[in-house]
């Protein structure tokens, strides 16, 4: 077990937004202002390493031909709890992500780390994975909306940064905005990896 | 509930609200499943089909779960109806209609996990809509779901022959015509059924 390589395959090289392309609904949709973006990346986060967590430990018990329907159940469980824990101590947070709270049941980065990583790797190995995966959703979410919340609105968390005099790109608050801003951000890192693969080429050479 | 109800939900959920372009929802098989306009479309039409049929499913398991006190319990729920329900779908395609069972192939079990067909579910409970509303709102949600991703397969398939910047090839591209066509959808915001 590499906890560097893990965390740099994360956060950069294996992100689970901008290189594997999963989750991507939540990404577009909620990433409209920074603490929207925090609370919806901390939930997965959460309910990735738990439940990457459970179904490492379960993985030999979990027959072959129904796997998928236990991942669901136990996902499921650990979305409930986060929703309730939410509604509870962040009502707030929890009004402004709605629907996309337990639609994380669904949010193909979980289901899909189940399937590559947990049921093949010890507890701590998925524990660790879910922990890395999770920070990269976070740093994509929070860098999108840093991006739509500054200049769709001129303001962060709330407080004017730009000059008055800076008129808004409504625009990118829009569902729009959340296409362009994603689709602009996976051609910056195919283009960053691209250009670190040559290098590397070069090198060799 | 009349018949204007209706009509303005099924209008909201097509155009004004589409499912994909100003809610999010299904964007998973909206790229994948898009290469091709004849995929497309099966796909449009099983989901549809699907978001039909749990919308139905769901309210009857909602009634139940709200008489039980367990309203909570309404995401584990539904998760597990629609799983069951796709199942269910995919043994009857393979009986009856075999062709359209071997074109879809691996899509339809993934329908499952479409953001879409859990959320229309949820959404139906969250907007308090009776049976009648629940089954129009996630047919014509459907169909707003076909209808996106039929456009934009067509846009796809010449996308392949266009020349741009090496990096934007693939994914980044495709986000950025779809940007395009949700601006495009916004133009249907001012419309209203009174």
């Amino acid at each position: 077990m590499n906890f560097k390589k893990q965390f740099k395959e994360g956060l950069i090289t294996q992100n689970p937004v901008l290189v594997q392309l999963l989750g991507m609904c939540s990404t577009m949709a909620i990433t409209t202002s920074i603490t929207n973006g925090l609370g919806m990346g901390l939930s997965v986060l959460v309910i990735l390493t738990l439940s990457n967590i459970f179904i490492a430990m379960l993985r030999k018990i979990i027959p072959n031909e129904v796997r998928i329907a236990c991942y669901v159940v136990v996902i499921a469980g650990f979305v409930t709890c986060v929703q309730l824990l939410l509604k509870a101590f962040l009502p707030a947070l929890d009004k402004s992500l709605g629907v996309f709270i337990p639609l994380i049941v669904v949010n193909c980065i979980i289901l899909g780390r189940a399937e590559a990583f947990a049921n093949k790797n010890t507890v701590a190995a998925s524990a660790v994975d879910g922990i890395c995966q999770g920070l990269g959703y976070t740093a994509v979410l929070v860098v999108m909306c840093f991006v739509r919340e500054l200049l769709g609105s001129g303001k962060l968390v709330g407080v004017q940064i730009l000059p008055t005099s800076y008129t808004p790109a409504l625009l990118l608050v829009l569902p729009v905005g959340g296409f362009l801003c994603l689709g602009t951000l996976i051609a910056v890192m195919q283009w960053a990896l691209a250009k670190k693969d040559k290098k590397k080429e070069e090198t060799k050479q | 509930m009349s018949v204007t109800t209706l009509f303005a939900i099924s209008l909201g959920a097509i155009l004004t609200n589409n499912f994909i372009f100003s809610q999010f929802l299904g964007c998973c098989p909206f790229l994948g499943v898009s290469k091709k306009i004849d995929t497309a479309v099966g796909m449009g039409l099983a989901v549809t089909f699907v978001m039909g049929l749990a919308s139905a499913f769901c309210y009857g398991v909602n009634i139940i779960l709200v008489k039980l006190g367990l309203d909570y319990m309404q995401t584990l729920a539904f998760i597990l109806v629609i799983a069951g329900l796709v199942q269910f779908v995919e043994m009857f395609l393979k009986k009856s209609v075999p062709a359209l069972y071997t074109a879809l192939g691996v899509y339809l079990p993934l329908i499952t996990t479409n953001c879409a067909v859990l959320g229309v579910a949820l959404l139906n409970v969250q907007n308090n809509y009776n049976f009648i509303e629940s089954v129009v709102y996630g047919i014509t949600g459907g169909l707003g779901f076909l209808l996106a991703i039929f456009l934009f397969a067509a846009v796809r398939e010449q996308l392949e022959f266009a020349d741009n910047p090496k990096c934007f090839d693939g994914f980044p591209i495709a986000l950025i015509t779809a940007g395009l066509m949700a601006l495009a959808f916004m133009g249907f915001s001012g419309l209203q059924v009174w």
